[in-house]
């Protein structure tokens, strides 16, 4: 049980986070709280993207370059993190490039990679969810310029007046 | 001829992508577009452009069936693919003819409810949205689908809110349409990734197919349909989730609402519709049964809950809005029922509730534009003060009770039909017995319209004065619509028919 939980740990970061955020947009009264809480909620779910797509002990997908290496240093250089620690390897074989070159093919086909595919999508998650917040932040103020209050029970009340009173054919009420 | 028109090939072939393309890129012109007058020209010829392209789609569709699509020549799966059949070619016919309508109509409307400098960006929210939601409808990737539901949900948000020229109460109802909608988005977001655990994949067909391989996949994909079904449900207004819907509808512009109750919970519904029946395997127990005891229980429990809600609202757009959310669940009974009958009926009601849905909102608002009221209690003798548009008033609002000769009466024969074919009877009862709260809502309005004599201000009584020629041809055109496919109803029937048949006939 406990092993089970230890496993899933990132999953139980995910809910308990995922459980607050809704909690707050439910329970919430203040506009501003409820727009936090949305973006907890959101943030749970690219933790959910994020982890989904890491395998334990792969690497970043950058594909090794393999055959002759001769230019090897220069092309894995630019590769990032990932290929360092093979260059240094290469370099350690030295002259023995062209015996290597076959068992890099192998070991490339080996290498355990993380899946880059939820990350991505996670990025474009996150700039819906910006999108989602500066919009609703933007709402916030004129709301706050229109009624005088950002807390959703009083504007309640301001509305529930409002149709009490009646239409004013007149006063489109500003 | 009209093939010699329209069938130059690269026309043909790249009009799927050009769907997207074309007003996402317009909105940006318009975005930074001085005049108003310009702005409305763009959108009028992006959204007219849209048309054609669309029913080129749409004929290439009922010629050959599919129409594929591989974005910058990246086959599917690796590629994000855009996917069109029977099933979301009228869909995509039906956004952008309303999308053209609407815009027509806006020329004026707009004039009376938007500031002037807010005007071009306006009309850019509202080419965003109109891409979005057709994105949405045509594409082939699932991840995709969250994408486009997003941008067309957030640009929908800042369109409900520019109605606060004319009520304050819009910015309210954007904030809560903006909370539910980006929640509703989250769950189905969620779903997409439980999914994409089980395949491994997120092209639409591929899912199909691996979890055709995996015979129905593990409970992974139940978590995933739970998700999916309540984040979809929120974005198409399901009966205990459409609380966001009656202060959008009612405190947007007319343009806006207009265009939103016509096509933005039709595209969510056939998303729902897309999901349930083409990507999970409908003959699955557990599917089978949500179809059953949640869409076709909340389906019925929507219609009268909504309907009795509308009978008492005073005010004419939200009581429009509360019928909306109970068309809906007539649409859902349909899917519910998940035979090919049933979701024929569905989706003969989704595309005449379109048609008479916009019509009737498209009237109110030139009522509006006019005399400047929404409530029921003041459409008092409208027959004599604006004719034309009280007349398309009442041909769209039998269309929605669902008097013979109109689009509503087909659908709602249609699904009586299925539920009585299915053995569904206390269905049946359901459908007649909120068709009668129907009529008293809708009788309310017409009694106003008909038998009651027009207000008089200081004696005098209110001068005729009808709406401007741009508003008329939109709504006519629709209320024409409404009465023309009531009597001539292969079309849509036929239409309707090809969808049920690429959700595989039903279960």
């Amino acid at each position: 049980m406990l092993t089970m939980i230890a496993e899933h740990f990132n999953y139980g970061v995910v809910i308990i986070l995922m459980m607050t955020g809704l909690y707050v947009v439910f329970a919430s009264d203040n506009m501003v709280k409820k727009l936090v809480g949305l973006s907890v909620f959101q943030t749970s779910v690219f933790l959910l993207y994020i982890t989904m797509g890491k395998v334990r002990g792969g690497v970043p997908p950058i594909i090794e370059p393999t055959g002759d290496g001769g230019h090897e240093p220069v092309a894995s250089a630019g590769h990032g993190e990932a290929a360092i620690s093979h260059a240094s390897e290469q370099a350690s074989h030295g002259a023995e490039h062209a015996a290597q070159a076959g068992d890099h093919a192998v070991q490339a086909a080996e290498i355990l990679y993380s899946n880059p595919l939820p990350h991505v999508l996670i990025l474009t998650a996150i700039v819906v969810g910006v999108a989602t917040l500066a919009v609703g932040l933007a709402l916030v103020v004129r709301v706050r310029e229109v009624y005088g209050t950002i807390e959703e029970a009083e504007i309640d009340a301001i509305n529930y007046a409002f149709d009490l009173e009646g239409y004013n054919p007149e006063g489109e009420i500003r | 001829m009209l093939s010699a028109i329209l069938s130059p090939e690269w026309i043909v072939r790249e009009a799927p992508v050009a769907l997207i393309v074309l007003p996402l890129m317009m909105a940006v012109i318009t975005a930074i577009l001085p005049r108003e007058r310009l702005a409305w020209l763009v959108v009028m010829g992006t959204t007219i452009a849209c048309s054609v392209l669309s029913f080129i789609v749409l004929r290439e569709v009922l010629a050959n069936g599919v129409v594929d699509y591989a974005l910058g020549g990246w086959e599917p799966p690796l590629g994000i693919a855009l996917h069109v059949d029977g099933l979301n070619a009228p869909i995509l016919f039906l956004i952008s003819v309303i999308g053209a309508l609407c815009t027509l109509y806006a020329m004026r409307s707009v004039t009376a409810e938007v500031e002037p400098k807010k005007r071009p960006p306006f009309y850019a929210a509202f080419l965003v949205s109109f891409a979005g939601l057709l994105g949405m409808v045509i594409t082939g990737d699932a991840f995709n689908v969250f994408v486009f539901l997003e941008v067309s949900s957030i640009s929908t948000y800042v369109l409900v809110a520019m109605g606060s020229s004319r009520d304050r109460r819009a910015l309210n109802s954007a904030y809560n349409y903006l909370i539910l909608g980006s929640i509703g988005a989250t769950f189905f977001v969620i779903g997409l990734g439980f999914l994409f655990m089980e395949t491994g994949t997120l092209n639409m067909i591929d899912i199909a197919a691996t979890l055709k391989a995996a015979g129905g996949g593990s409970r992974v994909v139940q978590v995933a349909f739970a998700f999916i079904v309540v984040g979809l449900g929120l974005k198409l207004a399901m009966f205990p989730l459409h609380l966001w819907l009656p202060g959008a509808y009612a405190y947007s512009p007319s343009y806006v609402t207009a265009f939103l109750a016509a096509t933005a919970t039709k595209a969510a519904l056939y998303l729902l519709l897309r999901f349930v029946f083409t990507i999970f395997d409908p003959s699955a127990d557990f599917i089978i049964s949500s179809l059953t005891w949640l869409l076709a229980v909340l389906g019925v429990v929507g219609m009268f809950a909504a309907s009795l809600q509308a009978i008492f609202q005073n005010d004419a757009r939200r009581l429009l809005a509360f019928s909306s959310v109970a068309q809906i669940g007539y649409m859902l009974l349909g899917i519910g029922m998940g035979t090919a009958l049933g979701l024929t009926a569905g989706y003969t009601h989704l595309l005449g509730h379109a048609m008479t849905k916009g019509a009737l909102f498209l009237c109110l608002g030139a009522v509006w534009y006019r005399y400047g009221i929404t409530r029921v209690s003041e459409l008092n003798g409208l027959m004599k003060t604006m004719p034309l548009t009280a007349t398309a008033m009442i041909i769209a609002g039998l269309s929605l009770i669902g008097v013979p000769g109109t689009i509503g009466f087909i659908s709602k024969w249609a699904l009586l039909t299925a539920a009585a074919d299915n053995g569904w009877w206390w269905a049946v009862g359901a459908i007649v017995a909120t068709s009668i709260l129907a009529l008293i809502y809708i009788g309310r309005m017409l009694e106003a319209i008909l038998l009651q004599e027009p207000p008089k201000i200081d004696g005098e009584t209110v001068a005729r004065n009808e709406a401007p020629l741009t508003m008329l041809i939109p709504m006519w055109t629709l209320a024409l619509a409404c009465i023309y496919f009531g009597i001539n109803s292969a079309w849509p029937i036929e239409l309707a028919g090809r969808a049920a048949a690429v959700l595989g006939g039903g279960l």
